[in-house]
C-alpha cells in the first residue's frame, strides 16, 4: 500500500509537562506559606552535613521540613531523622540504574506526607549531580548550590547550566583551603563569568564558618515569603 | 544523564501528537546552552522509543547557537563561550535571544492514502 508522509507542526517544549507540574507544586507551597529551597550539588559536596547543621541551628527559630531525593543512599534520611522535623524521602525511579535528578512529579508524590502549613521553609535535597537537576524545576523559590572547593576551580565553566541557575552558592569545605591547590579567586572569576554577581557564602560544616550567614539568609527569605502571603 | 529524561519526554510528546499514526521523523530544536549531548540523546531515544508509535523514527536534532542582545549598546552578538559578552562593547549585561531552546518543532507522520487530501 502506498503511504505518504505528512508534516505536523508541534512546537511543544520538552520540559513543558514538568514545568506545569512544578507550577502546581509552587502554588501549593505558596498557599501554605512555605518557602522552598532546591538544594543541588555534585556527589560528596557535603550537602547532608550542611543540612544537619542547618536543622541543628534553625529548628527553634524556623519550622523546617526536608524532602530527601538523594538516591545514593537512605543513609541521608537516617542521618536527618534525629532532628524530628517533617521529612519525606522520595525514591527516584530505579530504572536504568537510578535517576539522576528530582523532577516535579517526584516532588509532588512526596507532598502528601508533609504538613506544609506547619513548615516555614522546606529544603529539597536534590540528587548529587551537576547536570541533570538544573533542567527540572520542582516548584522551588530558590536554588541553592553547594559546591566543595575540593572539586577544583573550573567546574562553573564545565557545568554552566547548573551554575547559571543557582540563586546562591555555598562554597563549602572552606576549612580545607590551606591544604588544597585551589585558587579561590580563579574559581570566583569563573563563577561570575557564568552567573555574574550570584550570591555566595563561604561555609564549612567542620568549623562552622558561614553557617550563621547561611541560616540568616534562609530565615530572611522564609520570613519575606510569609509576609507576602 | 538528563538526555534520558529528555528522550522520554520527546517520545511522549510525539506519541500524543501522532494520534495513532506512525512517526517517521521528529524535528527537535536544542539550544547550545542546554548542554545536551547529541549522541547520548540519540542513544537514549533509541532505548525509550521501543514499543511506541515513535519506534524507528528518525530523530532530527538541530542545535541552535547562543546569541544575545546587549542591554547597554543594543548590539546582537553570537555567544560562543562564557562569560557571555557583547562583541561590540564588551559588556556583560546580555539578554539571551537564542540558545535555550528545547522543543519538538514538528513531526513527520505516515498517513494512509485515503486520509490524505483532507
Ligand atoms: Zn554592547
Amino acid at each position: 500500500m502506498h503511504r505518504t508522509a505528512v508534516k505536523k507542526v508541534v512546537l511543544e517544549g520538552v520540559l513543558d509537562a514538568n514545568d506545569a507540574l512544578a507550577q502546581a507544586n509552587r502554588q501549593k507551597f505558596d498557599e501554605a506559606g512555605t518557602y522552598v529551597v532546591n538544594m543541588m550539588s555534585s556527589p560528596g559536596a557535603g550537602k547532608t552535613s550542611l543540612l544537619e547543621h542547618t536543622l541543628e541551628r534553625m529548628r527553634r527559630k524556623l519550622r523546617l521540613g526536608v524532602l530527601e531525593g538523594d538516591v545514593q543512599t537512605t543513609l541521608d534520611a537516617d542521618r536527618l531523622a534525629r532532628f524530628h522535623v517533617p521529612l519525606v524521602q522520595v525514591n527516584t525511579d530505579p530504572g536504568f540504574g537510578g535517576e539522576c535528578h528530582l523532577d516535579a512529579n517526584m516532588v509532588r508524590s512526596g507532598l502528601p506526607e508533609l504538613p506544609l502549613s506547619e513548615i516555614d521553609a522546606l529544603i529539597i535535597e536534590n540528587v548529587g549531580n551537576l547536570v541533570c537537576p538544573a533542567e527540572f524545576k520542582v516548584g522551588e523559590d530558590a536554588r541553592v548550590m553547594v559546591y566543595a572547593i575540593t572539586e577544583g576551580e573550573d567546574k562553573p565553566l564545565k557545568y554552566p547550566l547548573m551554575f547559571r541557575s543557582a540563586d546562591l552558592v555555598l562554597v563549602n569545605k572552606m576549612d580545607l583551603l590551606e591544604h588544597l591547590d585551589f585558587d579561590l579567586e580563579q574559581f570566583l572569576g569563573y563563577l561570575d563569568a557564568v552567573n555574574p554577581g550570584v550570591g555566595r557564602i563561604f561555609t564549612s560544616a567542620r568549623t562552622g564558618r558561614g553557617l550563621d550567614e547561611w541560616c540568616s539568609w534562609l530565615e530572611n527569605r522564609a520570613a519575606r515569603a510569609r509576609a507576602v502571603q | 544523564m538528563h538526555e534520558l529524561s529528555i528522550a522520554q519526554s520527546v517520545v511522549e510528546i510525539a506519541s500524543r501528537h501522532a494520534g495513532g499514526r506512525r512517526v517517521t521523523r521528529i524535528y527537535l530544536k536544542v539550544g547550545h546552552l542546554r548542554q545536551v549531548v547529541p549522541s547520548a540523546l540519540a542513544f537514549s531515544f533509541e532505548l525509550v522509543s521501543q514499543g511506541t508509535p515513535v519506534e524507528a523514527a528518525e530523530l532530527d536534532l538541530e542545535e541552535v547557537p547562543a546569541a544575545g542582545m546587549c542591554r547597554v549598546c543594543g548590539a546582537e552578538s553570537r555567544l560562543e563561550s562564557f562569560p557571555l559578552r557583547c562583541a561590540a562593547c564588551g559588556g556583560l549585561d546580555i539578554e539571551l535571544t537564542s540558545g535555550e531552546e528545547l522543543y519538538v518543532e514538528s513531526l513527520e507522520l505516515e498517513e494512509h492514502p485515503q486520509e490524505t487530501g483532507s
